[in-house]
């Protein structure tokens, strides 16, 4: 049997149903036993903007998104205007065949950069500016087109129901989007069906009007469409499989890791995260009465970090979720945190900047300003999650670095992490271990917050214990937290604050600090969501007999450069690829090691890598082809 | 053992300028804590940046001197947390309704339980004495180079019209009246503000001991009279009794309306008090029934050091 890669497109107006049809999608081909991974991009838009769903299907485990598109369909003008052109040869486009005579200045979400380079495109191919222009461009390709009149399918609906209601029903379009691709894939009615009464579990009216329209939508593909080159017949299921969204991850990493307290200020793509966590604040404990996390949304992200340190002090495991310009607001504060060792975690989910940038619009843009972040030098961790996975379990070691080291650690996401969707293996709660270091649960008399101690961690008290109190400022202090102006104590405590970053990097296992795939002579090294396109392109050249190496750095502050330098001693050439404009772990990767970089892979369009971009970047470096700086572009 | 007044001392040398009005207020702290005996251990002062941020490290209890603007964030975070511990913040009025003013109204609408003491002296003392929020437009105290260019902020007003549900004036110089007013603003069920009159003796030379005093001002007899009085002494009646909209309206206006009375007349004392709007922990607890049993603090997270949450139910509803 041949291996199944194949992609599926759904694009439409935000708040057109684009989201859940999606979701009914991927849920389906998950339940077939599919692996999947989906990416969502949308517009800084509550309504109206384009937003489009892209979803990998595979009967093995896949980690990206590839550029060719198999299966698209649009029930509006404005997808078939930006994604024709990916859909490739022996592909299929089910369109609204209403649609044929919208001319490009008929969609007034169309931006001008984008028109105008389109109009260029069809002029040099001399088809007018129109859906019709645009699909015979696609059937000359050797596209097929499925034309269906959406309006006619709601009225032959609303006939067959005696359901008048549904004749107008546009808000459908989405079901009937979704089912026509079933029905032309030749997938499972079945899962179909009962995916949709999951997704309305708690709307059966609504349920059901959806199941009358998927039902005569999967039908008519079935029956009309003409035969397709792709069939998903579904495969065997492993069990234990979940299909989650990007933000759950650290969200049920918080959960299980014990997180109870979460000051947030909304923030794209961060809120979601603190949405789940609030949704699911009721907690079961095992052999305990039930616990609970108290989400808390403040007036800023100065409030959510200053709550958040407040609550760190009751020794309770605290966080906040944010995204760079919130993060920015909280550096003050995260440098009070630095000089009071108050263990926190603020997990950073990234976005493209600089201000607010692209806000809805994937970046890796933020690792030297975590790394930097806060006046005056003070001890923190900066750690990065490659997938969805393993946010969860990072999540957990996260909150034990704070706990051990008694410093703020930074937890790095991105906007792809959070709006990707993924099949992957059910999260383990007991591989999540609980270390709170040196917090205390009794206190003798004579206790001093900031004693001096051999390893330079003082034992933590928290507020509220007998014989436990303490002071803290955000001056220079003494060891019992009151403030001191002496050089002496400043060098002290200092250098006692310090010791940590080598303390750190002595005592986090190397597997935790840095992954290897392998060293070749080719080796990439690279950090956070990027992994999974590098994954991928790494298999496709496998296939080809090429072997590239490959080094996620986890640990990036403070930096593991010893066991970077052991790791990379065979490698000759050394790839950075990251999705930010400076290459950013480059710029540390040098500082701190005195080697150079050949060739950087850097993409800041806002948009995810493709599995096939770092492909074809890589190709080009090993046939020697390639400039030093490599900028990927593709995606709409 | 009952504590006495000097259990609540720390012996950290207080650098405070000679004549500063807050040595007034800490004592008056430390009184209240003593007459109250509060558990040192389970009380905790936050302060923010300035003079009045020292204040954390003269007092025997917890103490967590914080960021400029900041300290209520701090302080509102470790009360959720941890909701057995007397909380009380303070901080200067232009770290507080300054660079803080935006936490300042949003705290008021939150009403968690604990205390807000401003240290409200016009100035801001420790940066050499620009003018802060609480200055009066056009007024020049002695290191402002030209007259102060922006209106006043009305803290009192500005407390009640963000939910405050205790706001009260103190005078750093009625220590005795001030500490009643910190009793009963620790006492109350939700968040309490007190605004304290406090002479700064360097920097600003015009709200001095002796204009508060009423040295100045003489009547037809010939006797001087003080500026500060007490409103309770006027028969002024803060507390809504019971829960209407025009009772509240009624109640919140009225001190509103007192608390634009400055110059020759200033009023201390209590101003607005309303038991019938929920502290934060009622409505924490409508969500977490257990809330406050189990507080985020007193939460066991671990067994055997290994998780102990099961969300199990959480991954099934994922499962395909």
């Amino acid at each position: 049997m041949s291996s199944v890669d194949f992609t599926w497109l759904i694009g439409g107006p935000q708040g057109s149903g684009v989201e859940s049809g999606a979701n009914i999608f991927s849920r389906v081909c998950a339940e077939m036993g599919y692996q999947v991974f989906g990416k969502r991009e949308f517009y800084s838009n509550i309504k109206g903007e384009h937003s489009y769903f892209t979803l990998r299907i595979s009967d093995q485990k896949i980690h990206s998104t590839v550029n060719d598109v198999n299966l698209m369909v649009s029930f509006d003008a404005e997808t078939i205007f930006r994604h024709f052109d990916e859909v490739i040869s022996g592909g299929g486009i089910i369109y609204d065949s209403d649609l044929e005579k919208i001319k490009t200045d008929d969609v007034n979400t169309l931006d001008d950069p984008f028109k105008n380079r389109l109009h260029k495109d069809l002029e040099s191919k001399n088809k007018p500016f129109t859906i019709a222009g645009i699909l015979e461009i696609a059937k000359e390709k050797g596209v097929l087109l499925f034309p269906v009149s959406f309006k006619s399918i709601l009225a032959s609906l609303a006939e067959e129901t005696e359901n008048p209601r549904l004749k107008g029903l546009v808000r459908m379009y989405n079901v009937i989007g979704v089912s026509l691709s079933l029905g032309l894939l030749k997938m499972s009615p079945d899962f179909l069906h009962k995916t949709i009464d999951i997704i309305f579990s708690k709307k059966p009216a609504i349920a059901e009007i959806n199941q009358q329209a998927a039902n005569y939508s999967y039908n008519y593909a079935t029956a009309k469409f003409e035969s397709f080159n792709y069939l998903l017949p579904g495969t065997e299921k492993e069990p234990g499989t979940l299909l989650v969204q990007g933000h759950m991850g650290t969200a049920l990493g918080k959960m299980a890791c014990g997180c109870r307290f979460q000051p947030y200020y909304p923030i794209t793509p961060a809120s979601d995260e603190s949405v789940y966590l609030e949704t699911n604040e009721l907690l079961e404990i095992i052999d305990d009465r039930p616990g609970s996390t108290v989400v808390i949304q403040t007036e800023d992200e100065i409030c959510s970090m200053g709550m958040a340190i407040g609550g760190a002090l009751t020794g309770t495991r605290s966080a906040t979720c944010t995204s760079g310009p919130g993060f920015a607001l909280m550096t003050e504060m995260l440098g009070w945190a630095g000089i009071n060792e108050v263990p926190i975690v603020i997990t950073n989910y990234q976005r493209s900047g600089p201000s607010t940038g692209l806000p809805t619009r994937h970046g890796q843009d933020d690792l030297l300003f975590s790394v930097f972040a806060g006046h005056g030098d003070f001890p923190k961790i900066v750690y990065a999650s490659g997938d969805i996975e393993e946010s969860f379990y990072d999540t957990g070691n996260c909150f034990n670095y704070a706990d051990i080291f008694q410093v703020p650690v930074i937890h790095m996401m991105d906007k792809f992490l959070a709006s990707s969707v993924i099949t992957c293996k059910r999260f383990d709660t007991q591989k999540i271990s609980i270390d709170r270091g040196k917090l205390l649960e009794k206190v003798s008399d004579g206790y001093r917050r900031f004693e001096f101690t051999d390893d330079g961690i003082s034992p933590r008290s928290r507020l509220g214990i007998d014989n436990g109190i303490f002071w803290n400022t955000g001056d220079e202090s003494d060891e019992t937290g009151h403030i001191s102006e002496d050089p002496i104590m400043r060098v002290k405590m200092m250098d006692k604050r310090m010791s940590r970053l080598d303390l750190i990097l002595k005592k986090i296992p190397d597997s935790e600090q840095v992954v290897s795939f392998g060293i070749e002579d080719y080796t990439i090294i690279s950090w956070g969501s990027a992994k999974g396109p590098i994954i991928d392109a790494l298999k496709m050249l496998k296939k080809e007999g090429i072997s590239i190496g490959y080094i996620q750095l986890k640990l990036l502050h403070p930096f593991p450069t010893d066991y970077v330098n052991f790791l990379l001693k065979d490698a000759k050439t050394i790839i950075d690829i990251e999705a930010n404009y400076s290459a950013q772990l480059g710029k540390l990767f040098k500082q701190n090691i005195a080697r150079d970089i050949d060739y950087y892979v850097l993409k800041y369009t806002g948009r995810v890598m493709t599995s096939t971009e770092i492909y074809d970047s890589l190709k080009k470096i090993i046939q020697n082809k390639a400039n030093k700086r490599e900028v990927l572009m593709h995606g709409a | 053992m009952a504590l006495k007044l000097a259990d609540f001392r720390t012996d950290v040398h207080n650098d405070w300028c000679a004549g500063c009005g807050d040595f007034g207020i800490v004592n008056a702290i430390q009184m209240a804590l003593a007459e109250m005996g509060v558990q040192r251990d389970k009380t905790v002062m936050f302060s923010g940046i300035g003079c009045s941020g020292k204040t954390s490290h003269f007092i025997n209890t917890y103490g967590v001197h914080t960021l400029h603007g900041r300290v209520l964030t701090f302080a509102q975070g470790a009360k959720i947390a941890n909701p057995e511990m007397t909380v009380i913040a303070v901080g200067g009025d232009g770290d507080g309704l300054g660079i803080g003013a935006g936490h300042f109204v949003a705290a008021g609408r939150r009403n968690v339980d604990m205390t807000y003491i401003i240290f409200d002296n016009g100035v801001y003392g420790l940066t050499k004495g620009q003018a802060s929020p609480t200055l009066r437009l056009g007024e020049q105290t002695k290191s402002l180079p030209s007259p102060n260019t922006n209106y006043n902020v009305n803290p009192i007003g500005l407390a009640v019209a963000s939910g405050f549900t205790f706001v009260a004036r103190g005078y750093s110089y009625d220590v005795r009246h001030l500490k009643d007013l910190i009793i009963q603003a620790v006492k109350h069920k939700g968040l309490s503000f007190l605004d304290v009159l406090q002479p700064c003796p360097t920097y600003n030379d015009i709200n001095t001991r002796d204009w508060y005093a009423g040295t100045d001002l003489v009547d037809e007899a010939q006797k001087r009279h003080s500026r500060i009085y007490k409103l309770e002494e006027r028969g002024f009646d803060p507390v809504v009794h019971f829960d209407s909209e025009v009772e509240i309206n009624e109640k919140l206006s009225q001190s509103l309306i007192k608390s634009l009375e400055w110059g020759n007349k200033i009023p201390i004392g209590v101003f607005y008090k309303n038991d019938t709007i929920s502290p934060y922990h009622v409505r924490l607890q409508d969500k977490i029934p257990n809330y406050l049993e189990n507080s985020p603090a007193q939460q066991n997270i671990s067994k055997n050091g290994r998780s102990n949450t099961d969300i199990s139910k959480i991954l099934d509803s994922l499962q395909v």
